[in-house]
């Protein structure tokens, strides 16, 4: 394929409009994010395929298969578009029927649909449910909507116009007023403003910069960046030549992690087209311009994610931080002037430039502008992946978006931030989601994971968790964050044991101030966040642990004694069914003993109890 | 090609070395490449034994000590041989909240393993990994290609059956 000009561009886009937006069309749009992968959904394709086949219907519906739709939990996914009727769970033995009823027939397969969990009621349309409803997407708003293995949709949704615009319209200049116009900021979590960072490396003298895009996502629970690079990778390469523009660099590297298999085929696919088209590489668009992308694939370092890391590991080294300054917009990969913005950051850029600095700017609160993606996980009803205004309160993300705790539980924390932010409780829900507002009670925005905690969560146990994952995760370059996170681990892991002193609390409290203060990299400076916020709102469940030897939540399995209260039990025999080891004698109408002897201490019949009655 | 003297080793066969030789001559000249050469060199022989981290540090022109730091460094490299099929079992927050060590458990049990260990067979490796961002269907557990998620003590033994 010859390189494009902006006429081919623009029919290019009307074709592929004319035939994504016929009415005529039915266009059945299947997930093929990670999730939906891992549930079925290539089977349920492949069904698919052979029932339109089989009913000669190829010339009225067309397949698509698109990146992550963002309801994870619910997978496989469809959605029939133009309609937008919503189907969850499928199996391919369900198709000749969904083919005949909702095609044919015209009539939705009912037993498909999405279920709320509150109403019990089926929800016939994806715009109908509560989890899409309060969304806002921006930086996703292709998900579900494409191929992300066709370039010709992405182009079909106003894609690449926006490179057009800059390189023929726009200075170095006007693309930086822009986006502090805009004022978006870093959506990697530290929510630096992106437009400062963009006018810092323009300045730096040098003829070889970089623009770097951070796809290292390690905070556990968050899964947003992988999302965006499996349902609309062009955003990102689009965001990233735009950067490359702004501070006149013509390399740019993807650092995304080594699991990502899925987002990595997807982004050398991207990058193939956008070659082909004269989109990336030398002389984009005819303009005399030269911008190319290689992806690096991490090795498994969580730190990694720290930008002075990452330049590190790009380097072939151990990816081990180094002070700042100097700063990466001077000196940053092989010593060269280099901006590094996560996926999410890039891929609002494209619409920032088309539609301007203001209108991404008109929502959000007084500091925090646009939107924020968060990945919604836990002890939620509705998991997935969520787009919001910044100012949406965490409540309305939780409960409304969320659905409320499943298996009606009772809510006891949302943890934001990842290993350096904090939990928040109940009595805090209504904080609006912005940087200052969740920084001030405690947490972090952090990069969007909000992991859901039920009351059956002990808050000692996951301070212990996220500890151990810091510690685990330590490059080991400074003191503090070495010895003094493995201090802290030795000291949750005691009272974990039920071996807590009273002082204990006091020392925690004291190595948290330590490390915070002299740690070299943010991953050591935010070490003890989580310690600090769990004991800043869930101390009467340390002191619970210390001073009455007693687990509340029942995760400790040191303060566990493995017997049943003979007044809650209610007989009902899950205990008997789910252990493995036979420990347990039950019989109808009777309540059930543990035989100590014989128990491994796997916890299944504490998970299967639903009265609590084990103790 | 790569002229330097291969050792002898048991787990790396003639046409192994052949695929090692032609990593290190694409890469050769490219900085910073060293992480991929070890990577793509671990996906042929399945782990990085010192012998063939020296060949490989040789190839590339780096001292063998600097290519051995960035194999300790990062948790993707092993230094000692894996099963046949690997079950990395996820351990990020949304897993954990769910469940994970359960499951954790009963496969330890059950296979006589121990986190980061392989079984006497060979059969499975266990590896506690961190979050795999598929917490929509946690707890998840990845085997060899397959991700399987929402797994549960119960089952999971049940799905490992099929991995001979």
């Amino acid at each position: 394929m010859s390189k494009l000009t902006l006429n081919d561009l623009t029919k290019i886009r009307k074709q592929t409009q004319g035939i994504n937006t016929n009415p005529n069309i039915t266009r059945l749009m299947i997930c093929g994010g990670t999730g939906c992968h891992a549930t079925g959904s290539i089977k349920v394709k492949q069904a698919l395929v052979e029932e339109i086949e089989k009913k000669g219907l190829s010339d009225t519906v067309k397949i698509v298969e698109t990146g992550c739709n963002g309801f994870c939990a619910l997978g496989p996914l469809l959605v029939v578009q133009p309609e937008g009727i919503f189907y969850v769970k499928l199996k391919s033995e369900d198709i000749p029927e969904l083919i005949q009823e909702q095609i044919i027939n015209n009539t939705p397969v009912e037993r498909l649909l999405f279920k709320d969990p509150a109403t019990k009621k089926r929800i016939a349309k994806q715009d109908d449910i509560s989890f899409f409803a309060h969304q806002m997407p921006r930086a996703l708003r292709n998900k579900g909507q494409i191929d992300p293995e066709k370039i010709d949709d992405y182009i079909a949704r106003d894609g690449y116009i926006a490179i057009v615009k800059v390189l023929k319209e726009m200075k170095p200049d006007d693309i930086i007023k822009e986006m502090t116009t805009s004022s978006l900021r870093g959506r990697g979590g530290a929510g630096f403003p992106t437009g400062m960072k963009w006018d810092f490396a323009r300045k730096s003298e040098g003829e070889t910069k970089y623009v770097l895009c951070n796809a290292d996502e390690g905070d556990p629970g968050a899964f947003m960046d992988r999302s965006i690079l499996e349902a609309d990778p062009h955003c990102v390469l689009e965001g990233m030549t735009i950067a490359a523009k702004a501070i006149n660099a013509n390399k740019g590297y993807i650092y995304c992690r080594t699991e990502y298999q899925l987002a990595i085929k997807r982004l050398k696919i991207a990058i193939k087209q956008a070659k082909e088209y004269g989109l990336l590489g030398k002389n984009i668009l005819n303009t005399g311009f030269d911008f190319d992308i290689d992806i690096y694939q991490g090795a498994g370092a969580f730190v990694c994610g720290e930008e002075t890391a990452l330049m590190r590991s790009i380097e072939g080294k151990r990816g081990m931080p180094r002070p700042r300054p100097p700063f990466p917009a001077h000196k940053g990969l092989w010593e060269k002037p280099s901006i590094l913005n996560n996926v999410e950051t890039f891929s609002n850029v494209p619409q920032i430039m088309i539609k301007g600095g203001d209108w991404y700017a008109s929502v959000g609160t007084e500091k925090s502008k646009g939107t924020k993606v968060f990945a919604l996980s836990g002890d939620v009803n509705n998991i997935g992946l969520v787009e919001v205004p910044m100012g949406t309160t965490l409540r309305s993300l939780v409960f409304d978006i969320g659905g409320g705790i499943a298996k009606k539980r009772k809510f006891k924390a949302v943890q934001l931030g990842g290993p350096s932010g904090g939990s928040v409780p109940e009595h805090l829900l209504d904080t609006p989601v912005g940087y200052e507002e969740i920084a001030k009670i405690g947490a972090i925005m952090g990069s969007g994971g909000a992991i859901v905690m039920d009351d059956k969560t002990c808050m000692v146990d996951m301070a212990r968790f996220f500890m151990d994952f810091i510690q685990d995760e330590s490059c080991g370059k400074c003191t503090p964050c070495r010895e003094g996170t493995l201090r802290m681990l030795q000291i949750l892991e005691k009272i974990c044991e039920g071996k807590g002193e009273p002082r204990d609390i006091k020392d925690l409290e004291e190595l948290s101030h330590v490390i915070h203060q002299s740690a070299l990299c943010g991953l050591g400076q935010t070490a003890a966040n989580p310690v600090l916020s769990a004991l800043k709102y869930f101390r009467n469940e340390f002191d619970a642990h210390v001073i009455d030897k007693r687990c509340p939540a029942k995760r400790c399995i040191a303060m566990l004694k493995f017997e049943i209260d003979p007044d809650l039990c209610k007989k009902c025999g899950l205990c008997f069914k789910s252990c493995p080891a036979d420990a347990i004698t039950w019989k109808k109408k009777e309540v059930a003993l543990i035989d100590k002897e014989k128990c491994i201490k796997c916890m299944s019949c504490f998970d299967k109890c639903q009265f609590d009655a084990i103790f | 090609m790569t002229c330097f003297i291969k050792p002898h080793h048991d787990d790396i066969t003639q046409t192994m070395w052949q695929k090692i030789d032609i990593v290190i001559e694409t890469n050769k000249y490219t900085s910073g490449a060293i992480i991929t050469v070890l990577r793509e060199c671990q996906e042929i022989v399945n782990y990085l034994p010192v012998e063939l981290i020296d060949y490989i540090a040789d190839g590339m022109s780096l001292p063998r000590s600097e290519v051995f730091g960035v194999v300790s460094f990062y948790s993707l490299f092993s230094l000692k041989p894996k099963g046949r099929h690997t079950i990395k079992v996820c351990t990020g927050t949304a897993c954990y909240v769910k469940g994970i060590r359960e499951v954790i458990n009963r496969i330890e049990g059950e296979f006589d393993l121990k986190e980061g260990g392989t079984t006497e067979d060979r059969r499975f490796s266990l590896e506690c990994v961190r979050c795999l961002g598929a917490c929509g269907l946690a707890p998840v557990m990845v085997v060899g290609e397959d991700t399987h998620g929402d797994i549960a003590a119960e089952n999971v033994i049940k799905s490992l059956e099929d991995y001979k």
